[in-house]
């Protein structure tokens, strides 16, 4: 049994694991600034750019995931080496869509065919870190948009009244006292963030579903040491424990960073601690 | 001028590559005995030592790379890999969208893999994967078809009772029927694959004919057979 479960490919089950977290570690901050640069732009007082922001908000939002996923990620890498195609190769005279074929000369592929594989997979997962950071870029911009609204007006007026520019009232004044409107939107969405990290399976990334439904498959002896019947069930079992426990451990840390966010601010939690100190 | 000098150096860095070229190998990797992950998580069976000997004989550098099957056409087609070496039959529809080199094997009969031998699979409920010239045929044959993205799901499917049959090629069903008793194979047949190919992009027949040269020496000097013989694939040329 240790043996069984010490296999290099369930090596691969374990790295995969660490693929999930990577993935997680990385798009957390980066989809908090595209929300935040999301949300600036939404409520930017020049109208074109407030377009532009309010527009990314509502057209992600309103996309199914997948269907942003599996759109979005070929149309990048397409255009990727498109571009590179028309800096790299300008003499080719071939066209780039030939019937099915999306062609374009070798020294164009990205990466290029003669990269080590870790290179390719490497490429693949930083499109899949941006895809997400954008869809979930804009549930953060609206979160964010909503909770810098949130900041009692009195609270800027009085800023601008003490002689602050605008930007200095924003950034001193507003933004410390957002978060706390904020994070319950961004708590949840963190969470939805980790379930939804199975996408990656959709993108072609081995993750751990991939690796779940590889190994819990049937069997054969004549092709392992290792045959047995379908145990999918317990692999997906595992994977159910790990992200229960996963969300559980994320609750317990976003409760106490609410405390800690509310103390000295003038809302209900802050106005309790104030009373349970004094 | 620095850049003018760094861009021709990886110009002529790049074409000095382009000698040995780099071929990327796409496959399914769950269909025993054509393609497999063995357990050293590597790609493993008929056709990663058909495809080692080919690359081989072409002068290729060949990598590995899974993809899962339902995607498999159009990520040749949108260049993420540039062959298919995945137990794909030709057909009719596929050609319309990729190339096939000549058949490696023969053309395999298709086999119901059942629980009893009284199984209606003409009127009953028959599994196959996805995509596959089983689902196809079970589609115009009357019976219901139930689809599924793995080889390994229709298996599961017939023991869970969803199914009463499994379509799918002989060689992958026969080690199963044979490691299981309370599964079996019916003695009916369905000859509907073309033999097996490489898929490639219409707009490679340069590689196209590289791996159908090579696929001509083996045929020639019996180390096909050999190999089809090794994974009990069917019969040899």
């Amino acid at each position: 049994m240790s043996c069984y479960l010490t296999t290099p490919k369930h090596m691969n089950f374990y790295t995969a694991f660490g693929t999930v977290l990577l993935l997680l570690a990385i798009t957390a901050p980066a989809s908090l600034l595209f929300g935040f640069g999301g949300a600036m732009l939404a409520r930017h007082r020049i109208a074109p750019l407030s377009w532009i922001g309010k527009g990314y908000i509502a057209i992600v939002r309103g996309v199914p995931d997948i269907a942003f996923f599996l759109f979005f990620v070929i149309a990048l890498d397409q255009g990727i080496e498109w571009v590179k195609h028309k800096v790299v190769c300008s003499d080719w005279d071939q066209p780039i869509r030939q019937g099915n074929d999306f062609v374009v000369c070798a020294q164009a592929k990205v990466p290029l065919a003669t990269s080590a594989e870790w290179i390719h997979e490497s490429y693949a997962f930083g499109t899949a870190v941006l895809t997400f950071a954008i869809v979930f870029g804009a549930f953060a911009a609206n979160v964010l948009f909503g909770a810098m609204r949130a900041v009692p007006r009195p609270q800027i007026e009085t800023a601008e009244a003490y002689g602050m520019s605008h930007r200095q009232a924003f950034w001193r004044v507003m933004v410390p006292q957002m978060w706390v409107y904020a994070l319950p939107g961004l708590s949840n969405l963190w969470m939805v963030l980790i379930k939804a990290t199975p996408l990656l399976f959709l993108l072609g990334i081995e993750d751990i579903v991939y690796w779940a439904r590889e190994m819990g498959g049937s069997k054969t002896a004549r092709f392992t040491d290792y045959p047995h019947g379908d145990w999918r069930m317990w692999y997906f079992l595992a994977l159910l424990v790990f992200y229960l426990a996963f969300t559980r451990v994320s609750e317990i840390v976003l409760d106490r960073l609410m405390v800690r966010l509310s103390r000295g601010q003038a809302t209900a939690a802050g106005e309790a601690q104030r009373r349970a100190d004094a | 001028m620095k850049n003018l000098v760094l861009s021709t150096a990886i110009l002529a860095l790049s074409a000095g590559l382009a000698t040995a070229q780099t071929v990327r190998m796409g496959t399914e990797g769950a269909y025993p005995p054509y393609n497999f992950i063995n357990d050293a998580g590597e790609v493993d069976g008929f056709e990663r030592e058909l495809g080692d000997e080919l690359c081989k004989r072409a002068e290729l550098d060949c990598q590995w790379v899974t993809n899962d099957w339902d995607s498999i056409i159009p990520n040749l087609v949108s260049g993420n890999y540039d062959t298919i070496i995945a137990g794909m039959s030709i057909t009719e529809d596929r050609a319309q969208v990729i190339d096939f080199t000549q058949g490696y094997t023969q053309p395999d009969p298709s086999g119901y893999l059942v629980m009893s031998a009284d199984a209606d699979v003409k009127g009953g409920v028959v599994a196959a994967q996805t995509g596959t010239i089983q689902a196809a045929f079970i589609a115009e044959s009357g019976a219901t078809l139930v689809e599924f993205a793995t080889p390994d799901e229709t298996v599961s499917a017939l023991r869970s009772g969803e199914a009463d049959a499994v379509l799918a090629d002989d060689a992958y069903l026969q080690p199963i029927a044979d490691e299981n008793d309370d599964l079996m194979m019916l003695e009916q047949q369905e000859m509907i694959g073309g033999g097996v190919g490489m898929g490639l992009r219409q707009s490679d027949d340069e590689l196209r004919a590289k791996f159908d040269a090579a696929i001509d020496s083996m045929k020639a000097d019996g180390s096909l057979n050999a190999l089809i013989a090794k994974w009990e694939i069917g019969p040899g040329f």
